[in-house]
């Protein structure tokens, strides 16, 4: 059983756990992600690693409330202990010499959270790191502190233009690379529409783009195949050979739908945990 | 006098019109009376020809004359010797071409039943007692084992007998490797499956869960953890596909995925279990191995209308057990024999709508000695499916090759090892499908069985 130490709700639909797990801890680097599963009926999900603790043995994860095992996820409390936590799997980042060259991080949504510990490991092998991140309204931003400490240069986006800078992450990005501003690589994290607007803005300018694939997965270490996606022409399974690709030879269009393969029992098994959470509620009062 | 009868008695089964809608056994196996009358089919060859025909050499005469002689529990313990899992290879064994194969009474006649006797000798004793075999002192020497399924059981089971502390380092949430995520209910009870891993547990050895060899740990970690030698039974890996466009719709799946959703993550119960599986009306199961064979029958429980083998060679060829085809044959599976995809047509949404296929005719022997198929021309035609399975095998899992260096491995992936187990790495072993690629759960055995002697001879020497 894999305690949780700490739990944080960094708004209302994205959450932080701290979580004992000494071994996950002592591997982890950046990039790669663990998979867990709540009780004995739960499904296997993975998360990417959002920080480890060698010393303490702690993982940080940071997800949303998206679907059934998230929602339940956020429903579990400091003490509390899920069954199994594994990991840490898929393949640590490589970045290369960035070292006094400038790289942009860009992070959408929860991609923000994962995008961060790759704007830390940039930073201490030397990159100068701008990082630009979006939100639908300056209400939901996370990390912003984390953020802002880690990069020279942060910019934040939001949909509806509650800070005074509204638009995409990638309006951002274009000013950026209009003002001359010259990337030597660029991580982009996020849903997929996100990463792929990234890599087609970066593409005709041949700026090296990475993009972090999360997708469905039961065992994640090269078992069931069912993570595979084209990348270059050629298959790929995202828990072993990923989960970061070359976003410029990503099938995007291939990946969303995959990704929206079971969403009729998504949406099914959501339902059903609504409806027992109100007859919950009720036997309460 | 023994039993002139030139007829394998038939095993009590569930019946196909039935069990084509459960999950329970499909084969009931051997009442007493009826294990005695078959027992007595054995002749006692001198020669014993059966025992060379199996991997891990059970001393068959011996434990049939106990069978006939009424001693069954008795005769659980002969077996019990060589093979530490009867309850299971009594079920998934292809005793056809081992032990069966050799049986004299085959020369005229079938073979006597020698599965379905050390089968049901297993269910007797374990539905009893399970004693624990009798183990040598401690002698205080660590050895890791990488995987717990039938590889790695045995090898840690025979190690911990001869006085070894043993460990087990399990990737999954549940240990047994493809017996649990793999072998479906029907053909291989999960509480078998427990029952001799805690017998193997009973033995002092330990399995941790949650470890991922290659990730969590490497090889040299565990050497520096204190563990004089390392097994890796970690098996097949990532599952193969064919290269033809449209595998990766909505739809497709391979065995391994479309299985471990259904044993081991119970979509069978969704929305009770929290993992989906979507089987769909019309199923195509593209392969002829006990894996396709299982996935073409779990589809059929789950409520697929109508489900398809599809299989580019003749029936003679596949390598799936015989029995398991005859089963499958009962339940209502259809067998499209020479018959090879092509593609795999999606619709809008980027789910499976059809496949289409050519047909295939046989022509010269190739390197396996089968008769090559070649495809015949202007016979291209489209099946109507919704789902397709790809059961066409495995390539071995990358992890532990990436992260050991200086192991060495063959071009297709599979670790290099000697008669007795050994890797070009010192006092690391490995057997099963992660040196062979996907084959039996009795040859993984061996093989566990074949480097638990040769560690022991190793560490033995190194004092």
């Amino acid at each position: 059983m894999y305690k949780i130490l700490e739990k944080r709700r960094l708004n209302d639909s994205v959450t932080l756990m701290r979580v004992d797990a000494p071994l996950v801890a002592k591997k982890a680097g950046p990039g790669q992600f663990i998979i867990l599963r709540i009780d004995e009926n739960g499904e296997r999900i993975p998360l990417t690693i959002a920080a480890y603790d060698r010393e303490s043995g702690s993982v940080t994860i940071i997800f949303q409330k998206v679907g059934l095992t998230t929602m339940r996820l956020d429903e579990k409390e400091e003490g509390d202990e899920l069954l199994d936590f594994v990991g840490p799997l898929g393949r640590v980042s490589h970045f290369g010499d960035v070292k006094g060259k400038r790289v942009a991080v860009i992070g959408g949504g929860l991609g923000i959270a994962i995008a961060y510990p790759q704007a830390v490991a940039l930073a201490n092998l030397g990159a100068e790191v701008d990082m630009i991140v979006g939100f639908r309204n300056i209400g939901l931003a996370i990390l912003l502190d984390e953020l802002s400490a880690v990069s020279k240069n942060l910019i934040v986006m939001t949909d509806d233009g509650s800070n005074g800078h509204r638009g995409f992450v990638t309006d951002a990005l274009r000013q950026q690379l209009d003002a001359g501003v010259q990337y030597e690589h660029v991580v982009a994290i996020g849903p997929l529409p996100m990463m792929r607007a990234v890599s087609e803005m970066t593409r005709p300018l041949g700026i090296h783009t990475v993009v972090s694939m999360n997708p469905i997965m039961i065992d994640g270490t090269g078992m069931c195949g069912g993570c595979r996606l084209t990348v270059g022409g050629e298959m790929k399974f995202a828990c072993v050979d990923g989960p970061e690709f070359d976003g410029h030879l990503v099938d995007f269009d291939e990946a969303m739908k995959r990704a929206r393969m079971y969403a009729p029992e998504e949406n099914l098994s959501r339902e059903r945990h609504a409806c027992r959470m109100e007859e919950a509620a009720k036997h309460v009062q | 006098m023994y039993n002139k009868s030139p007829v394998k008695l038939p095993a009590r089964e569930q019946d196909p019109i039935v069990r084509r809608g459960n999950f329970k056994e499909v084969s009931l196996g051997y009442s007493a009376e009826m294990a005695v009358e078959e027992a007595s089919r054995c002749l006692n060859c001198k020669h014993q020809p059966c025992v060379e025909g199996c991997p891990v050499n059970v001393q068959i005469p011996k434990f049939i004359g106990l069978v006939k002689e009424g001693e069954f529990e008795k005769a659980y313990e002969v077996i019990r010797e060589t093979n530490s899992l009867p309850a299971i290879c009594g079920r998934v064994c292809p005793q056809e071409v081992q032990c069966e194969a050799k049986c004299v009474r085959a020369i005229k006649g079938d073979p006597v039943g020698i599965g379905r006797l050390e089968r049901f000798c297993a269910d007797y004793a374990m539905a009893r007692s399970c004693p624990v075999p009798e183990l040598q002192p401690k002698n205080g020497k660590k050895v890791a084992v990488v995987g717990s399924g039938p590889a790695g059981l045995t090898c840690a089971g025979d190690l911990a007998r001869l006085g070894y502390e043993v460990t087990i380092f399990e990737a999954l949430h549940t240990p047994g490797g493809v017996l649990i995520y793999g072998i479906p209910e029907f053909r291989l009870p999960k509480r078998l499956v427990k029952q001799e891993i805690e017998s193997v547990e009973a033995m002092g050895v330990k399995i941790e869960k949650n470890v991922v060899v290659g990730r969590s740990v490497s090889l040299d970690d565990l050497f520096d953890e204190g563990y004089s030698a390392v097994f890796v039974g970690s098996g097949a890996g990532l599952p193969k596909f064919q290269n033809i466009p449209g595998e990766n719709l909505n739809g497709v799946y391979s065995a391994n995925e479309f299985l471990t959703r259904i044993n081991f993550m119970k979509a069978y119960t969704f929305p009770e279990s929290d993992t989906p599986v979507r089987v769909g009306r019309r199923v195509a199961v593209i392969g002829g191995g006990n894996v396709a064979m299982d996935a073409a029958r779990s589809a059929l429980r789950l409520g697929a209308q109508e489900v398809s083998i599809v299989y580019r060679r003749s029936e003679k060829e596949m390598p799936a057990r015989i029995e398991e085809i005859h089963h499958a044959r009962e339940e209502g599976i259809i067998f499209k024999m020479l018959t090879a995809p092509t593609e795999i047509l999606g619709d809008e949404k980027g789910s499976v709508r059809a496949m289409t296929c050519v047909e295939m005719e046989l022509g010269e022997p190739d390197a396996s000695g089968r008769r090559r198929p070649v495809v015949k021309r202007g016979s291209e035609f489209t099946m109507d499916v919704d789902t397709v399975v790809v059961a066409i095998g495995n390539s071995p899992n990358p992890l532990i090759r990436d992260t050991t260096p200086g192991l060495q491995t063959q071009r297709w992936g599979g670790i290099i090892v000697d008669d007795r187990g050994a890797t070009s790495r010192e006092n690391v072993y490995a057997g099963g499908d992660a040196v062979t690629g996907a084959a039996t759960v009795i040859l993984a055995m061996g093989a566990g069985k074949t480097a638990a002697q040769a560690i022991h001879e190793k560490l033995s020497k190194q004092g």
